[in-house]
This record gives C-alpha cells, sequence and structure tokens, in this order.
C-alpha cells in the first residue's frame, strides 16, 4: 500500500517538474488560449467522474458521479472549443 | 493504479499527449495543432475508461456525457469572442466542482479507505470547492454583474482567510479518522461549506482588472483539484495532467502578472497596504 502512494507521489512531483519546464517565454498574446487550454485539460478528472457514475453500487454515488460527468464534460468540451476559437482568430490576422 | 495493461498504456498515452499539446501550444505556430493534440489525448483517456471493466452500468454514463458535451459546445459556439476570459472562468468553475463531486461520490461508494486516499478525498474536496466559488466570482466580477462590482473584503481578510484553511484542515483531519458512513460524509460536507466560504473571500475582495490573472490562478487550482482527485482514484492520467496544469498555471500566472505589470502578491492581498507578507 505505501508503494502505491510513494508511486504516486514520485509520478506527481515529476509531473510538476514538467509542467513547470512546458511552459516557457510564452508570448502575452497566448496567454489566454493557453489557459484555456490547459483549462480543459484539467477536465480529466471526467475519468474519475465516468468511474463513479458507472459503479456496480449505484445508488447515491452514482448519481454523484453522473453530476460529475456532466460538469467536467461542459468543461472539456467548452475547454477545447473556446481555445480552438481563440486560436482561430489569430491565424486569420 | 489498477486496471489491464492496455489501459494502464491507454492512460499513459493520453499523459503524453497532453504533455505534447501543452508545449506546442505555448507556441503561436504550433498552437492550433497543440490543442488538436491535447484534445486527443482527452478522447484516448475517456475511451479508455468507457472500456475498463469496472465500469458495471453505462445509463449514467451516457446521460452525463451527452448532457455534457450538449452544453459545453451549445456555450462555447455561442459566446461572444470578447467574453472569452469569463467563459474561461466559467468553466473552470465547473472543472472545479467536478473534482469536489466525484471525491464526494467516490466517499459514498468505497469501502475501507485508507487514511492517505481520505486525505486526498478531502484535498480534493477543499482545492475543488474553492475553485469552483472563486471561478464564479471570477466569471461574475469579469461579466461585470453590478453586485459584485466593488471590491469587497472584510476587515483583517487575510488572517480570517487562514484561519479558514485552518479549519478546512482540521475537518480533513476530522474525515480521515471518522468511521466509515455517516461520520464521513458529515465531515466531508463540513469541508465543503469552509471551503466555499474561502473561495468567496479569496476572490471578493480582488478588483475587476486583476480577473484575467485571477483566472489563471484558479485554473491552476482546478489543475491541483484533478490530481488531489486521481490520488483518490489511483489513477496516473488524473494526476500527470492535474499536476501538469497546476504547476504550468502557476508558471503562467507568474508570466501574466510581469506582463501588466503587477505582482501576484500585489494582487492577492491589493487592498492590504504593507500586509503582503500576511495570509
Amino acid at each position: 500500500k505505501t508503494a502505491i502512494l510513494v508511486g504516486s507521489l514520485t509520478v506527481f512531483l515529476l509531473a510538476v517538474f514538467v509542467g513547470f519546464e512546458v511552459i516557457t517565454k510564452v508570448p502575452p498574446t497566448l496567454h489566454t488560449p493557453l489557459m484555456s487550454g490547459s483549462n480543459a485539460i484539467s477536465g480529466i478528472t471526467v475519468v474519475g467522474a465516468i468511474l463513479t457514475a458507472g459503479h456496480s453500487l449505484g445508488g447515491f454515488g452514482a448519481i454523484l458521479g453522473m453530476l460529475a460527468v456532466v460538469l467536467a464534460m461542459v468543461n472539456v468540451v467548452g475547454g477545447f472549443l473556446v481555445t480552438h476559437r481563440m486560436l482561430k482568430m489569430f491565424k486569420k490576422r | 493504479m489498477t486496471g489491464s495493461a492496455p489501459l494502464l498504456l491507454a492512460y499513459l498515452a493520453s499523459s503524453l499527449l497532453f504533455i505534447l499539446g501543452l508545449k506546442q501550444m505555448s507556441h503561436p505556430r504550433s498552437a492550433v495543432r497543440g490543442i488538436v493534440i491535447a484534445s486527443m489525448g482527452m478522447l484516448v483517456a475517456i475511451v479508455a475508461t468507457l472500456l475498463d471493466p469496472q465500469v458495471a452500468g453505462y445509463t449514467y454514463i451516457v446521460v452525463g456525457l451527452i448532457v455534457g458535451s450538449a452544453l459545453g459546445a451549445y456555450l462555447a459556439l455561442s459566446v461572444e469572442m470578447t467574453s472569452m476570459p469569463q467563459m474561461v472562468g466559467l468553466l473552470n468553475a465547473l472543472g472545479g466542482g467536478a473534482s469536489t463531486l466525484v471525491a464526494w461520490a467516490d466517499l459514498e461508494l468505497s469501502q475501507n479507505q485508507t487514511v492517505d486516499t481520505l486525505i486526498a478525498v478531502g484535498l480534493s474536496g477543499l482545492i475543488g470547492t474553492v475553485t469552483f466559488w472563486g471561478s464564479l466570482v471570477a466569471y461574475a466580477k469579469l461579466e461585470e454583474f453590478k453586485k459584485f462590482k466593488k471590491p469587497f473584503s472584510l476587515p483583517m481578510q487575510p488572517v480570517i482567510n487562514g484561519a479558514l484553511l485552518l479549519l478546512a484542515l482540521v475537518f480533513i483531519g476530522m474525515l480521515a479518522t471518522a468511521d466509515a458512513g455517516t461520520g464521513q460524509t458529515t465531515s466531508y460536507v463540513l469541508i465543503l461549506v469552509v471551503a466555499s466560504v474561502l473561495g468567496l473571500f479569496l476572490v471578493l475582495p480582488i478588483g475587476g482588472a486583476d480577473m484575467p490573472v485571477v483566472v489563471s490562478l484558479m485554473n491552476s487550482y482546478s489543475g491541483l483539484a484533478g490530481a488531489a482527485t486521481g490520488f483518490v482514484i489511483d489513477n496516473n492520467a488524473l494526476i500527470i495532467a492535474g499536476s501538469l496544469v497546476g504547476a504550468s498555471g502557476v508558471i503562467l500566472t507568474q508570466i501574466m502578472c510581469k506582463a501588466m505589470n503587477r505582482s501576484l502578491v500585489n494582487v492577492l492581498f491589493g487592498k492590504m497596504a504593507g500586509g503582503s507578507s500576511g495570509g
């Protein structure tokens, strides 16, 4: 059990460093699309939402899960579409 | 992490697509390609989860997926280009809310959770709820709703916020040690109540002009909430994507502050002249 936790913490910390490294010298015009794009990525919590909504126990927990799927999917679909629209604007100019 | 090898590899592929996408998105020439790559990563993760043998019933999932996608597409396609920042704020609020709900759902569904999972549930609820209310206030300020126009703060606001955060941590401790069942649910709801007040208090004092920075910071929080949820359900895709967004969000917030010639501390505690070390 501790091995799992330590493994997860390792992955977490390494990904934090990758996150720091990935964003370097972003031009100000890309601030909003980048914010919006990473916002869409944070909708990854939809994975957890699907697992709880489809849980074999069902009941209150699964209903909470279904609500979570709705919220997370609005975040994902809305986030990617909004970002795409923003970036399309840049191309035209 | 549990699951079959193909499933775990799919999550790994999805994480790599997120990293690649984000990297490309930070350069003007490859930005459009970047967002496509990142959305592929999301598609891979969702399809993999749908094929997970743990999933026992699809009714709730399908309803949730259809309603959420339709609503998201409608919002994204109908919003004016000038209202994009507040739309990001609104979407971000929903992401935070989703993390809060997943952690709660997991609390109701899984028996015999270990102390570290319960702490992750508590953190997920705390960060998710702060993100939810904080982003909603940011949205309201950017939409220029009259009631939210004026910065609002109580005397000694940073001290109050600090006390609220401490209280939330105490409730997380309660959650981690409570007996399974109502004791856990009660502790979790208490965390949500305190986190809601804290989320409101964090953003209400900040003026409308600084809102883009706040939305960026809240975005970073929603990533961390997702990572905390990853610890709850023991899933690397959530941990990687969440911490990626969390960390890049902090950097992006700092870059934005510099571009606007503001310091982050100034934005967060702008009202407290000289009290920048508080909170």
